[in-house]
């Protein structure tokens, strides 16, 4: 199967990237090495492309029951030009795939899925949405999505648009020109980072990409490829589809519980979600450090009190903070941070420890406590 | 790019004769550029005896973890210590600063028998790719 291609493919190329197959697409893993990429992001800014994401148009008079239906947040709780993070669950709970979902106008909505999983959400959709899937259409092909991520993403972007970029808070968006090119501008990222995901049409990206680059030279911003991309965001902790989350793993299993609102009605995998956050979860996600050196990484088994219990979803070299860190599900009675169990690695066990999440949060942010609905309000 | 003096493996180690019966061991240039952004260096302890083609350790990049071969039978001596602190030597001097162990060779036998030269490893390192 020949692989994919982002209209950004040229421009990699000519900067330097290393191409790998990545969910059937031919993408950077990195430019100028994976720390530097790192390092950029969290100090000056990092340009990355994510066109392979996918992105589905659903508009109509049936759309909003149709997400309702589909997804455990609220989405009628959006405003035009306000974003959501969610998911696809399935009917017991777990993750078809994670998305976010645009409210662009009352009955007009933009779903982002993941590359890998794009084609199998909409079959997915198609399947459980039954006639209302009809208002469903697949852009993802004439649509490029970059993601300018880190503390100077602000700055270098307002130069090239007449847009408030002051207004656009967290989870909003607005639609306007950049560098000319029209497009769609949403506060947010998958780095820790403060930044920007920029949707343009796909004949317009490298013109937009070319224009940020020139636009960010005197800012420090760098071209970051899949592999900065992975170890910044699971510095943020942020789950991976595949790796932390799966059909296997419910939300409140994946203590992604604050995207179920149950309050809003019916929706694929409620009862299950209503019933472990009643009566809880037997595991939960949490994240770890090792307390003596290695690297732990995904597939590696984990031991709780001797006994075998999963394996990390997602581990590395923390390239900021230093530190091998990991995502695992524990046993519920074990996720405390403090917890000591073992990963093994290479058949060696090495001690771990359940730490706070996320490891890491950018100066300025509030630690947001977790508003975690009891279970009376349920 | 690839010195002349040196042996190589398939697995791309590099192997350098100190001339007293020892050898020094480590990565090469092309190894470093593949995995990357090096964190983590696992060595054997000195005195480990080893046999061609034993793992006698590993390297890791941010991105992957490598297994490195020992290309040739010997007892280690010596390990580079300074890589735990900084493993990126590694990366920016393989050659030099960043080599792995040193062994003490089993036999006076030659490496010539069963490693590259650096004609025949740039070679293959061109017909990996």
């Amino acid at each position: 199967m020949s692989l994919r291609r982002t209209p950004l493919h040229a421009l990699h190329k000519e900067l330097g990237g290393r191409l790998v197959p990545f969910a059937g697409w031919e993408m950077p893993v990195q430019f100028g090495g994976v720390v530097s990429e790192h390092l950029a992001v969290r100090r000056q800014a990092g340009l990355f492309d994510v066109s392979h994401m996918g992105e589905l148009r659903v508009s109509g008079p049936k759309a909003l029951p149709l997400l309702q239906r589909l997804t455990p947040n609220d989405v009628s709780r959006l405003v035009p030009g306000r974003a959501q993070y969610s998911a696809l669950t399935t009917d017991s709970g777990g993750f078809v795939d994670d998305i976010i979902v645009y409210r662009r106008g009352e009955e007009s909505f933009l779903v982002v899925t993941n590359a890998a999983n794009t084609a199998r959400d909409l079959a997915w959709i198609r399947e459980r949405g039954g006639t209302a899937a009809e208002c469903v259409e697949d852009l993802s092909d004439e649509t490029a999505l970059l993601a300018l991520q880190g503390p100077r993403a602000q700055p270098i972007l307002q130069t090239l648009t007449d847009l408030d970029l002051t207004a656009v808070r967290y989870y909003r968006f607005a639609e306007g020109e950049v560098a000319g090119v029209p497009g769609t501008v949403a506060r947010m990222g998958y780095t820790g980072e403060d930044g920007f995901e920029i949707m343009v049409p796909a004949d317009r990206a490298e013109e937009l990409a070319r224009r940020l680059f020139d636009a960010g030279a005197p800012e420090g911003l760098v071209p970051t490829g899949l592999g900065a991309r992975d170890t910044l965001r699971l510095e943020a902790k942020m789950a991976l589809h595949g790796n932390d989350i799966d059909a296997d793993h419910s939300v409140e299993e994946a203590d992604l519980g604050w995207i179920v609102k149950p309050d809003k009605g019916e929706f694929i995998g409620r009862d299950v979600l209503v019933a472990q956050r009643q009566n809880g979860v037997t595991r939960k996600l949490v994240g770890f450090e090792l307390r003596e050196r290695g690297v732990p990484r995904h597939g590696y088994p984990i031991v709780v009190n001797g006994e075998s219990f999963g394996e990390v979803t997602s581990g590395g070299h923390a390239p900021f903070l230093k530190k091998s860190l990991g995502l695992a599900y524990l046993p519920a009675d074990a996720c405390e941070p403090g917890q000591a169990f073992e990963v093994v690695i290479r058949g060696r066990p090495v001690p771990a420890e359940v730490v706070p999440t996320p490891f890491y949060v950018r100066p300025g942010k509030k630690k947001k406590k977790k508003k975690r609905a009891a279970a009376a309000a349920v | 790019m690839i010195p002349d003096d040196l042996y190589y493996s398939k697995e791309h180690e590099w192997l350098r004769l100190e001339g007293d019966g020892s050898a020094t061991i480590g990565i090469t240039d092309h190894a470093q550029q593949e995995l990357g952004d090096i964190v983590y260096v696992e060595l054997p302890d000195p005195h480990t005896a080893l046999e061609a083609d034993d793992v006698m350790g590993s390297v890791e990049s941010v991105k992957a973890v490598s297994e490195i071969f020992c290309p040739v039978g010997g007892t280690v001596t010596e390990v580079n210590e300074s890589l735990e602190d900084a493993p990126e030597v590694v990366n920016s001097d393989p050659y030099g600063e960043g080599w792995l162990i040193r062994l003490r060779l089993d036999d006076a036998g030659s490496p010539a028998a069963t490693m590259l030269s650096a004609g025949d490893y740039d070679k293959h390192v061109a017909s990996e790719e």
